[in-house]
């Protein structure tokens, strides 16, 4: 009986031990550096994957890696640094001549974006979602010769938030990073976007 | 006339490139007259925070379900359903993410990095199971957890396995739990979750290896229940401890054992401790020796586990994906003739300097070296105690649960004629 009583003191005691332990890890965490993670003017809350425009090299991966098929990854458009023209680099493939919209003069190779004419000279370009599959083949052509308004950019709604993004894990440019979930837009030309 | 026309051409050069260099829009946005408005742009919101709160209440909800199913109403049936539940929602609703497992990770990253920041519902979804397992064990696994769910339910002609396969297999996941501290304390990769098998099922969506993995396991899953959980989870290393120094725990029987040896091959996973009650003096010397012998080995495993972490420290870094591209701008600048990786090409338009590059994967290359040489002691401490494990046999008299391995699935219990009066 002794031997017995003696077994279940030591084991109550490592007992305590153990949740002395748990709770220093867990009050470290929460109060690190004098700012807690609950409460109005907390410093950080839940993240979200958001890739850098601006570290991005349209390297492809994008399309490919991500647990998503057709990836959350899509092409955004920022209008507002659109500059309407006629001749788009991130529409037409460089060699292109005559500006028509047949399929084989088109660098997107899903045939993703939709070019309507406004008025002369001028043509808007919008990105059928359902279509893109995050390639970033307009995105590199608009950024080298255009205006880079077409951007890569996680899109939350179909995005499942992985806990480790495949995409973030491969990107060659470390464009992948945690961003806050109140802030989760990365795009160029827009600033902080708080939804 | 030649000049003039040089110098329209630089003109044009400078048109082209200056702006993007200058961040001014090389087409300036036209007036238009046709009163076209242009369309805006379109951010469609993330998952608000309140469902991730949710999300923990239903983990609190449930465990504590679990926990009264368990041990108040001893009730299996009330178990499985609970576990059905808890796959539909954790796992094909949630698909997954975050799980108890996985966050092991944040807290490491969290731990060890100083710009990493942990979520409060990360932290609660690690946090709670464990606080759960060290006062009631692991009734997490029994219904919580959609992986522990998923394989009970392929798990239709389970066989024993034999003390020394278990003890062996289940140094595994020591093994992984180390690789996934060591490579997450680094900031270099979450493994459990690059490697974690059932995701890919909740999504339906998954490379082929990862098809083929999950196959495999649910396949042997029919034969050894809960492969993943007994020699794979690494969360299982955590839960299995807490849980033997837990302040309740199940027990098979209601009342008094009375060594029937109804529930003998009740246990799927192997999990029930027999009586160990023969006392015999010469057998017992022979133990007491070998004791001696393994506690004496332990230090010179741990060493040795120490120096083999320390010599493959190189192979472990090469996984960090900073070393990676270190390595690569050392090769690539003496082999031309390939085309450029894209991690170089991104290297050099980022601006940063190679040395400043080469002193922060100096940092983390001293890290892993550290890092390494704690696995490879941790691992080969492992080792020793598995054997001393395997030799030791405590006194006992009745038909136990084992408090680290068992499940808590109630699947015993119904096996135990006795009623309590
Ligand atoms: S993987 Fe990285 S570099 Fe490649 S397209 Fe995506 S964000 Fe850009
Ligand atoms: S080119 Fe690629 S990124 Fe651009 S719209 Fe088409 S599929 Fe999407
Ligand atoms: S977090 Fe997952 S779903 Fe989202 S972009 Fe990354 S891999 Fe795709
Ligand atoms: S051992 Fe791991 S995978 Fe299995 S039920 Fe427990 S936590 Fe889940």
């Amino acid at each position: 009986m002794d031997k017995q009583n003696r077994r279940q003191f030591i084991r109550t005691g490592i007992r305590w031990i153990l949740f002395g332990g748990m709770a220093l890890v867990a009050g470290d965490l929460i109060f690190r550096k004098g700012e807690p993670l609950f409460g109005k003017n907390r410093k950080s809350g839940p993240t979200v994957w958001q890739l850098d425009p601006a570290k991005c090299i349209q390297c492809g991966r994008c399309a490919t890696n991500c647990v998503k098929t057709p990836s959350a990854v899509k092409c955004t458009h920022a209008y507002s640094m659109c500059g309407y023209c006629n001749l788009c680099s991130g529409y037409f493939k460089p060699e292109t001549k005559t500006l028509d919209t047949g399929a084989e003069k088109q660098l997107c190779p899903v045939s993703a974006i939709k070019r309507t004419f406004v008025e002369d000279p001028f043509y808007e370009y919008t990105i059928d979602e359902a279509l893109c599959i995050g390639c970033g083949k307009c995105v590199k052509g608009c950024g080298a010769f255009g205006n880079g308004s077409l951007q890569l950019q996680v899109r939350h709604h179909l995005c499942d938030n992985c806990n480790d993004c495949s995409i973030a894990r491969n990107c060659p440019s470390g464009a992948f990073s945690r961003v806050q979930l109140t802030d989760p837009y990365l795009l160029k030309g827009f600033g902080k976007k708080n939804l | 006339m030649r000049h003039k026309t040089v110098i329209v051409f630089i003109l044009l050069i400078l048109g082209i490139f200056l702006p993007s260099v200058m961040g001014v829009q090389r087409f300036p946005k036209p007036e238009f007259e046709s009163g076209y408005v242009e369309p805006e742009t379109q951010f469609p919101v993330p998952r608000a925070e309140f469902l991730a709160w949710m999300d923990v209440a239903v983990l609190l909800l449930s465990l504590s379900l679990a926990t009264f199913l368990v041990l108040k109403k001893r009730s299996r049936l009330g178990v499985f359903w609970l576990s059905l539940f808890s796959l539909a929602y954790f796992g094909f609703y949630r698909q997954g993410c975050v799980c108890s497992i996985g966050a092991i990770q944040n807290v490491t990253l969290a731990l060890f990095s100083g710009s990493y920041t942990i979520p409060l519902t990360v932290l609660f979804f690690f946090l709670v199971p464990l606080v759960f397992t060290l006062l009631f064990g692991r009734t997490f696994c029994a219904a919580v957890c959609p992986f522990g769910a998923f394989q009970d339910l392929v798990a239709v002609k389970p066989m024993p396995m034999g003390a020394w396969l278990n003890a062996f297999l289940g140094m595994i996941p020591y093994l992984y739990l180390g690789l996934a501290l060591l490579f997450a304390a680094t900031a270099t990769d979450f493994i459990i979750c690059r490697y974690d098998p059932f995701v890919g099922i909740f999504r339906m969506n998954a490379s082929f290896g990862m098809f083929l993995f999950a196959g495999v396991l649910l396949l042997s899953g029919i034969f050894i229940a809960r492969p993943y959980c007994r020699f794979l989870c690494p969360y299982g290393v955590l839960l299995n401890w807490l849980s033997r120094f837990s302040w309740k725990h199940m027990n098979i029987t209601p009342a008094e054992c009375i060594q029937c040896r109804l529930c003998e091959n009740a246990c799927p996973y192997d999990a029930i401790d027999f009586p160990q009650t023969k006392k015999d003096p010469a057998g017992r010397r022979k133990q007491v020796n070998r004791l001696i012998l393994l506690a004496l080995l332990l230090p010179l495993l741990v060493l040795g586990g120490a120096w083999t972490g320390g010599l493959i420290h190189s192979t472990l870094s090469g996984v960090n994906s900073k070393v990676r591209l270190a390595r690569l701008l050392q090769t690539a600048s003496v082999s031309k003739d390939q085309p450029e990786p894209p991690e170089i090409t991104a290297f050099r338009s980022s601006g940063i300097a190679q040395q400043q590059l080469m002193a922060e994967v100096a940092t983390i290359e001293h890290d892993f070296l550290t890092g390494s040489r704690i696995f490879g002691g941790f691992i080969g401490l492992v080792f020793g105690m598995t054997l001393i494990g395997l030799v030791r046999t405590p006194y006992r008299t009745d038909y136990v649960p084992n408090r680290g391995t068992c499940f808590s699935c109630a699947k015993c219990m119904d096996y135990c004629p006795v009623i309590k009066s």
